[in-house]
């Protein structure tokens, strides 16, 4: 099964990289461009049929590693 | 006095560290990650700079689950001392032990210079010889010190006199490099037993080297 973690920082903590690439795109000319945010993105396989448990054991490695929780905030997607 | 310094893969201030308490009179131990415990006469744990695991991921965030981290939790807990610099500060926030974040700086940019900082708190081990308002002079080396707290984290750690030094000018003007909550530049538990800063007091050790300020800092722990 394949899942997709995005990590981005949370609403309200300053995103710089997501900034920066917005004056860039400005610069470039690109000026309908309204907000940019800078994330990542985590591409799993893993060992596991079970959808719910899939998703609740990315859930505890989004709490415990791939996301600092104080200043990110993550989605999960399971791809069929 | 026994300063013990933790080493992970991309360490590389655990040397420096080393050379500046010795210089200082203490003896110290260099302790490896793999580590499952720490020296048992450890007076002083120290996590040192670098860039441990490459900052893959999160600057420290793969640290944190070295073997040794569960020695450094449990010494903590009892009350041990630590010390986080650079890189060991980001070990100890993500670890839990210290408050906060720390992001990517405001400029995007590595800072690598000498900083003046304010002491805004000595009623701890670590800044007892410093008087509040001292303006110190301390090299600064990094690329995520940018720290983050919300704001009821903020209210607590000026509750309890958490915050230890601020980003200044030489005059003691507020000067912010990376964009950090109030210009915060190291903080400590709120039973002051665990404390954390960017900038590199052990690279401030000798006049030649552009300032010595950084012994009256690391002396506090040898009192």
């Amino acid at each position: 099964m394949k899942v997709i973690v995005n990590v981005f920082l949370k609403n309200g903590v300053l995103d710089s990289q997501g900034k920066a690439v917005h004056h860039a795109l400005d610069s470039l000319h690109f000026n309908n461009v309204a907000d940019v945010r800078v994330g990542k993105q985590i591409v799993m396989k893993l060992n596991e049929t079970d959808e719910a448990k899939a998703r609740e054991d990315v859930t505890k490695m989004c709490e415990e590693l791939l996301a600092n929780t104080v200043i990110e905030d993550y989605t999960i997607e399971i791809a069929k | 006095m026994k300063v013990s310094i933790l080493q992970f893969p991309g360490t590389n201030c655990e040397y420096d560290t080393k050379h500046a308490f010795e210089s200082l009179g203490a003896t110290t131990e260099i302790v490896w990650h793999k580590s499952e415990t720490i020296p048992a006469d450890t007076d002083l744990l120290v996590v040192a700079g670098g860039f441990s695991y490459g900052d893959y991921l999160r600057s420290g965030a793969i640290a944190k689950f070295s073997p040794v981290m569960k020695a450094v939790k449990a010494y903590a807990q009892n009350g041990g001392k630590v010390l986080g610099i650079c890189n060991g500060f980001q070990v100890l926030t993500e670890s839990g032990l210290l408050p906060g974040a720390l992001k990517r700086n405001e400029s995007l940019h590595f800072l690598s210079k000498h900083h003046h900082l304010k002491v805004q708190n000595n009623d701890n081990d670590f800044l007892m010889l410093l008087e509040k308002g001292d303006v110190i002079n301390i090299p600064i080396a990094h690329h995520d010190g940018n720290y983050y707290i919300d704001e009821a984290g903020l209210a607590e750690l000026y509750a309890n006199n958490q915050v230890l030094l601020t980003y200044c000018d030489a005059n003691g003007n507020e000067l912010n490099p990376n964009g950090s909550v109030d210009a915060i530049a190291g903080v400590c538990n709120k039973s002051k037993n665990v404390f954390g800063l960017m900038p590199h007091p052990e690279r401030a050790m000798e006049l030649i080297l552009g300032s010595n300020d950084g012994i009256k800092m690391l002396q506090g722990f040898l009192k």
